[in-house]
């Protein structure tokens, strides 16, 4: 808890306070994900509920352009659904799908950085390697390459219901690297250390008092990592479910709203894709924004490439 | 007149908690052909003083006094341009670590030409001939195949040799070395010193060595100037420092040599450490570690004093050289 | 002899990388769908379509049977495409131009505007045009690729009416046999630049930003200290002594975008429906047409290892010292 304390000290909040951007970045974010967490409270309908959609509000414009209705304040999309509520579900899933990936990818990172820093020798060498590789082989590839075969193997209908689930593992699943690199990094760094020479002589198990010791040293970096991390986690959906690859428009997040909007952009109904798309760069840009503050202040080793 | 003359230079470094001042007005001169040696521990402002001659001060430092005279001009008023025409060219600086002053992507050879080339409207053929007699001159082996090599090819002291060697490629009139030895294995030290010391002999070039070590100074300079927390403390012909020390600081650096210490016995240190540059005591910088400290070295700072052209900053000066002091 | 041998190692890796693709492709083969049904119907009776099983070699082990794919495979052989009804190499061999020509508008428009961009903002951090470059590149990385290009087509295509939204264009130059490229007319450039652009759009500012950092940290190594103590003038110590030394890491996460590069083919021509192989395997995977899907996995997987392995022996090149460790060992 002490060095909570001195984590979180005066410099620290300082500096928070005195940064316009760092502070800017902050209130959008927390804005958005308290949208996201009373999405139910907050939309006039539920955009996933087939009964509660009219096909004949289609594409009507947004409250201030010519024939914009007001029980629709960004308009209606290409099924009648209202915008708003969309793309309040819409941020609710992306932000949920982008946190969740990330804790697979710490969980999976932490525990091989572990066990490859301590082990050492083959096991590291393998997981290392391996790591490499999957670095370089671009988690978006990795993610488009899996759920094509899964959704080509279990047919359209069951992926659409378990896609929240597996876009999860394998953005999780694909991004591990950096977390486990970081984690070892500290390891090997810790083992050295005469403190865990002196827990083994005193009989407590080195394992145990490395860990104690290992993750709150590792706290920045895990922390301007994972800011990042969820970023990368909230495009790579995006870009999936843009692809058809993820959430089904049925239940769209905000990147198949996007890609639901995109064909009407040619006939004029530009709100359909502009408005959920505005929504996610801003999301994305407050994160990116409050990961780049994060490192110029807490400035930790992180591991490049 | 003297060949560089520094006077009451100030350097400072402005940063978000103040401005930090590593050097307050310090002076010293160095003659044609001279050796001169500055002293003191780490965070004297040595290595500033040597960048800041060369105006290499890393940001945010700057000069913000004074003036630094060499060859006639003053070099802290000179455009870029010709600040260009100095450094490397009339004075050249061997730094500290031969293992990081070497750029690891570049050859031996393209390092060295490109020096002289810098200066000199020459063919690379000359050029090269010029880097094969330098590399000669300071011991290495086969030189012209050494110009194809690459740094991470050599040991420490052949790397030491290298830039020494570029260091002198444009017979320059100064050299600033700035603790040239230290990263050195103890062993070779000794052997790069006297090189260094042969090469300043027979080119006739000035030398200012930047050391922490008194007993190198007394066997390679003519002069000292021995820095504490930014100022000169004292100052005078190397031997007479060594041998008749006034300064308590000067004194004390002495007794910390193992070769004045009888075999067996402790070596002597001074107590405590130098003062950081934000939180230097009022009076006299080194009162907090002074054994000859009185009330009024709290007061005021002393002025640096001339006692026969050995200058120390001390007001009980002349009682510690007449060894009245206690 | 260090640099065959390394050579030699990082051939085994690419060999083995490649042979766990070919694994994934083959397992992908045997699961998605039964290709008896797609080759003669649902009207066979069971007897024949076991005849037609063993006949075919589905009945044999699986390691039989990868091997026969292996062999296949290695003979350019990935099967027939069930949609286009032709060598699934072959659409792969058509379609390969139209992405090549996006990866070299994109890799153009990278290297040209990111080196200048990332120098500048290492020498000049505090100038107002840097501190603009560091603040667009944060909204650059933010944009994911297909709403820049869906941003481009919007304005450029149909608000502007300046330049083409889909597709390559009909005026194609033939410059290698199969390799029409777009470069060389100008209604094929009209059609290149806004997907190139977007396809860039999140390595540039990454890159400038990548550029930055490092050679930010070599300026202020003691070597480029020394570089300016020697007297040389301020363009050798930036674009030598310090842009080489800057080069080394940003040639190492080059060569890790390769994969993130043709991710984004897939993205950029899915919105702009080049004739691409991003483009063909999104469709591929809505008809279900896994012969398509595996050849191009192994293809995409091949390039990523060659180009891989091609940046490794670059940096070797560059890097003096990387050669010293070979060689000690």
């Amino acid at each position: 808890m002490n060095r909570l304390a001195v984590f979180f000290g005066s410099d620290f909040l300082y500096r928070f306070r005195t940064d316009p951007v760092a502070v800017g970045a902050t209130v959008v974010l927390g804005l958005f994900v308290l949208a996201a967490v009373f999405a139910p409270w907050l939309s006039g309908m539920n955009p996933h509920d087939p009964a509660q959609i009219d096909i004949m509000n289609s594409e009507i414009p947004p409250v201030w352009q010519d024939g914009g209705a007001p029980a629709f304040p960004f308009g209606t999309d290409a099924q009648g659904r209202d915008l708003l509520s969309a793309i309040l579900y819409g941020l609710r899933i992306s932000i949920t799908i982008g946190i969740f990936a990330v804790m697979v990818q710490m969980t999976l990172g932490i525990v091989i950085g572990l066990v490859s820093g301590y082990l050492g020798g083959k096991v590291d060498a393998f997981f290392m390697r391996l790591a490499d590789i999957q670095l370089s082989m671009s988690t978006l590839m990795l993610a488009i390459v899996a759920l094509a075969v899964f959704q080509a193997a279990f047919g359209a209908e069951l992926f659409a219901d378990m896609a929240i689930i597996m876009l999860i593992l394998v953005i999780g699943i694909a991004e591990w690297p950096q977390y486990a690199r970081t984690i070892r990094a500290s390891v090997l760094a810790e083992r050295k250390k005469e403190y865990v020479e002196a827990a083994r002589v005193i009989g407590l198990s080195a394992p145990v008092i490395m860990v104690r010791h290992i993750l709150p040293n590792t706290l920045s970096p895990l922390l301007v990592i994972s800011t990042v991390q969820v970023a990368n986690a909230i495009i790579s959906e995006a870009a999936l479910s843009f692809l058809g690859l993820g959430m089904p428009v049925t239940k769209p997040s905000l990147g198949s709203l996007i890609s639901a909007g995109f064909e009407y952009i040619f006939s004029g109904s530009w709100w359909i894709t502009t408005i959920p798309a505005i929504v996610l760069i801003v999301l994305i840009l407050s994160i990116n924004l409050l990961g780049d503050w994060l490192r110029d202040v807490l400035n930790p080793r992180l591991y490049k490439g | 007149m003297a060949l560089l003359d520094v006077r009451d230079l100030v350097v400072e470094f402005p940063t978000r908690h103040g401005t930090l001042t590593a050097l307050s007005g310090i002076s010293f001169s160095v003659d044609k052909g001279e050796r001169v040696g500055i002293v003191g521990e780490s965070g004297a402002g040595k290595s500033v003083a040597a960048f800041a001659i060369l105006n290499l001060l890393s940001r945010p430092g700057r000069i913000a006094g004074g003036s630094i005279t060499f060859e006639g001009q003053d070099l802290t008023q000179l455009s870029t341009q010709r600040m260009r025409a100095v450094r490397g060219n009339r004075i050249s600086m061997i730094f500290q670590d031969p293992m990081m002053t070497l750029n690891p992507v570049l050859t031996i050879g393209t390092q060295m030409i490109e020096t002289l080339k810098a200066h000199r409207d020459i063919s690379e053929a000359e050029a090269r001939r010029i880097a094969i007699t330098r590399l000669g001159e300071v011991k290495i082996p086969s030189p012209e195949k050494r110009l194809d090599s690459y740094p991470h090819e050599l040991s420490g002291g052949m790397r030491q040799r290298v830039v020494i060697a570029i260091a002198l490629l444009t017979e320059p009139a100064l050299i600033i070395a700035d603790e040239p030895t230290t990263a050195l294995d103890v062993t070779i030290q000794a052997e790069i010193m006297s090189l260094m010391l042969a090469l300043c002999k027979s080119h006739g070039v000035g030398l200012i060595l930047i050391t922490h070590d008194l007993a190198v100074v007394s066997q390679v300079t003519q002069r000292v100037v021995v820095l504490y927390a930014g100022r000169v403390v004292e100052s005078g012909e190397t031997g007479r420092v060594v041998h008749n020390p006034v300064h308590p600081y000067t004194r004390g650096l002495l007794a910390a040599l193992p070769g004045e210490a009888p075999p067996g016995a402790r070596l002597t240190q001074i107590r405590g450490t130098m003062p950081s540059l934000n939180a230097i005591p009022e009076g006299c910088p080194f009162h907090p570690r002074c054994d000859y400290v009185q009330d009024r070295c709290r007061q005021a700072e002393p002025a640096l004093d001339s006692l026969d052209g050995h200058l120390v900053r001390c007001v009980r000066a002349h009682e510690l050289m007449a060894g009245q002091a206690a | 002899m260090a640099f065959v041998a390394f050579f030699i190692k990082r051939l085994l890796q690419a060999a083995l990388v490649m042979f766990v693709i070919s694994l994934i492709g083959f397992s992908i083969q045997d699961n998605l769908g039964d290709p008896l049904r797609e080759l003669v119907g649902q009207s066979v009776s069971e007897a024949e379509r076991q005849a037609l099983r063993d006949e075919m070699g589905l009945n044999d082990p699986f390691l039989v049977q990868y091997w026969r794919f292996l062999g296949n495979a290695v003979q350019g052989d990935l099967g027939d495409s069930y949609f286009f009804k032709r060598p699934a190499l072959e659409v792969i061999a058509d379609k390969f131009p139209a992405t090549l020509d996006l990866v070299i508008g994109a890799t153009l428009i990278i290297v040209l505007v990111s080196i200048p961009m990332g120098c500048y903002c290492a020498i000049r951090p505090k100038d107002a045009l840097a501190r603009t470059v560091m603040g667009a590149s944060i909204v650059g990385i933010s944009i994911p690729v297909f709403l820049t290009a869906i941003f481009l087509i919007y304005v450029f295509s149909v608000n502007l009416g300046w330049l083409a939204s889909f597709g390559r264009g009909e005026n194609l130059v033939e410059i290698l046999p199969g390799w029409e490229t777009g470069f060389l007319t100008l209604e094929g450039l009209a059609h290149l630049v806004l997907p190139s652009i977007a396809l860039s759009s999140i390595m540039l500012p990454l890159f400038i930003r990548l550029i930055r950092s490092e050679m930010m940290e070599v300026l202020e190594q003691d070597y480029i200290r020394f570089a300016w103590a020697k007297g040389l003038a301020p363009r050798r110590v930036w674009f030598l002594h310090a842009f080489k030394n800057t080069l080394l890491p940003v040639i190492t996460v080059g060569g890790v975008q390769v994969g993130t590069m043709l991710a984004y083919t897939i993205l950029t021509e899915t919105v702009f429906q080049w004739p691409g192989l991003g483009f063909m395997f999104i469709e591929a995977v809505t008809r279900v047409d896994t012969p398509l899907i595996i050849a191009y996995i192994i293809v995409v997987g091949l390039i990523f290892v060659v180009t891989n392995t091609v940046v490794d022996l670059i940096y070797t090149m560059v890097n003096p010292t990387v050669r010293m460790v070979g060689a000690q060992t």
